[in-house]
């Protein structure tokens, strides 16, 4: 196993597949209670440039239940940015203060820039468009915990292909698995030619679909994402696509009733309420392993864990 | 009949040849010179490799690293290359797509750290024949075209 003390985690192209097994199983001794307090002593600092109150209080939490101090700003308005400081000075500044630095900024590849002038190592909790790494990993922490491998499954990747980097980092993250893939999504939402690219180039069999129930009933995992307004230009491009997908126990009947429904949350309607009750329903679960796999992440990065 | 050249030779330097015509100043710009001794730029000569016409860029005085011709790859991968020493050419080179390239590419991404954050840009190349890149910060992947070289370079 690499050491992972030191190290920034800004983009799932950094990962191997036994970096990514090694946060599965960390987290999954920090869920089981074999380690704690692991990050007693040490300071993780959070700047949110742009808010996302889940993303950051699943982090504020997983410090916590760790032992460990936090501190940051939750927007831009309230951090010295309003008053010029450069972001590079922002960086500087803080990382003096901490021993981790997590940080979301709505431009693609600040925390990769900032990860460059840091000597602590960064975690990015979402540049723009471009990645979302811990999603990825608690979406692979709760497959494993699900079926107890990540090895050659069948994932369904539903809803809005073409925009969401939850989805496009889920694929690349399978691609190192052996994975085959069914692609669902209305024409216009399809998955960009530069992700099928990297799909074929890694020999992942992928099917590009309408409808889920057209991935047969061997699938082991279908991922909905919600179709999101604000990537839209032209409101009626929106609305021509905005309700097109309704997960229901049906759906999960037609799939051959062993498929698990996972979503990075919040849903809109994308999956109807009578599924929460169902066994398949993991994405409450999904949202709540967001603690032990970030607690996990801070305490390789800073060497609390090994 | 013949036209003959109307482009000085050199006695030392670097000659700069077969860039499809009108590349030539693309060529200078990629290269970031300017103000280091003279330049003489000739565009627009017949050339049976090039059925568009040619253009040639000599650089005098000045024997260009291969790090620096390769870059002409991005731009004119037909171009070729000869190192003048003492009149006579010292070395044929051939060009080929650079691994990285920093700072002589805007990434065409307007939310791209490296146009708004100040980070100078940075490419990896992704492979294949094609100058297909992908920026260091934003992750996207570009072909390079001409109109993203920046006007000069950051050094
Ligand atoms: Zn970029």
């Amino acid at each position: 196993m690499g050491s992972f003390k030191g190290r920034s985690i800004i983009s799932l192209r950094d990962m191997s597949a036994s970096d990514l097994v090694q946060i599965v199983e960390t987290a999954g001794r920090v869920k089981r209670g074999e380690v704690g307090g692991f990050l007693a002593g040490r300071t993780v600092a959070v700047m949110f440039f742009e808010p996302s109150t889940r993303t950051r209080l699943s982090f504020e939490s997983a410090v916590l239940h760790s032992g460990g101090s936090i501190f940051g700003f939750a927007s831009s308005d309230s951090s010295s940015q309003s008053k010029g400081e450069s972001f590079a000075d922002t960086v500087r500044t803080v990382m003096g203060y901490c021993d981790a630095l997590v940080i979301r900024h709505p431009v693609e590849g600040a925390a990769r820039l900032a990860s460059e002038l840091s000597t602590v190592p960064v975690i990015n909790a979402g540049d723009g468009a471009n990645q979302h790494p811990t999603q990825t990993f608690l979406d692979l922490f709760t497959m494993h915990e699900a079926v107890g491998r990540l090895e050659g499954l069948h994932v369904g990747l539903l809803g809005d292909l073409r925009y969401g980097r939850t989805v496009h980092s889920l694929a690349m993250a399978m691609s190192m698995f052996g994975s085959r893939l069914t692609l669902v999504s209305p024409p216009s939402l399809r998955m960009p030619e530069q992700f099928k690219a990297e799909l074929s180039n890694s020999g992942i069999p992928f099917r590009e679909v309408q409808q889920p129930e057209e991935a047969g009933t061997d699938m082991d995992f279908l991922y909905v994402t919600r179709i999101q307004r604000e990537r839209f230009v032209d409101p009626q491009e929106y609305e021509a696509v905005a309700h097109c997908y309704r997960v229901t126990a049906e759906t999960v009947s037609n799939l051959g009733g062993k498929v698990k429904i996972m979503h990075p949350l919040p849903r809109v309607d994308e999956i109807a309420e009578e599924v929460d009750g169902l066994p398949n329903a993991l994405y409450f679960k999904q949202a709540h392993n967001g603690i032990p796999v970030r607690q996990a992440l801070l305490g390789l990065i800073t060497g609390g864990l090994d | 009949m013949e036209r003959t050249y109307k482009v000085y030779s050199i006695t030392n330097g670097t000659v700069i040849d077969h860039i499809p015509t009108p590349q030539a100043l693309s060529v200078v710009r990629i290269l970031g010179l300017g103000n280091e001794g003279i330049l003489t730029i000739g565009i627009g000569f017949s050339s049976k490799r090039l059925p568009g016409g040619k253009d040639i860029v000599k650089v005098e005085n000045r024997e260009l690293s291969r790090d620096e011709t390769d870059m002409i790859a991005l731009i004119a991968p037909e171009a070729t290359i000869n190192i003048i020493k003492g009149g006579v050419v010292a070395e044929k080179r051939r060009i080929s797509l650079p691994d990285s390239v920093k700072g002589v590419v805007a990434c065409p991404n307007p939310n791209c750290a490296s146009n708004v954050l100040g980070a100078e840009s940075k490419f990896d190349r992704v492979g294949g024949q094609d100058p297909i890149y992908r920026c260091h910060f934003c992750e996207r992947t570009t072909r390079i075209v001409p109109e993203l070289l920046v006007r000069t370079r950051g050094r």
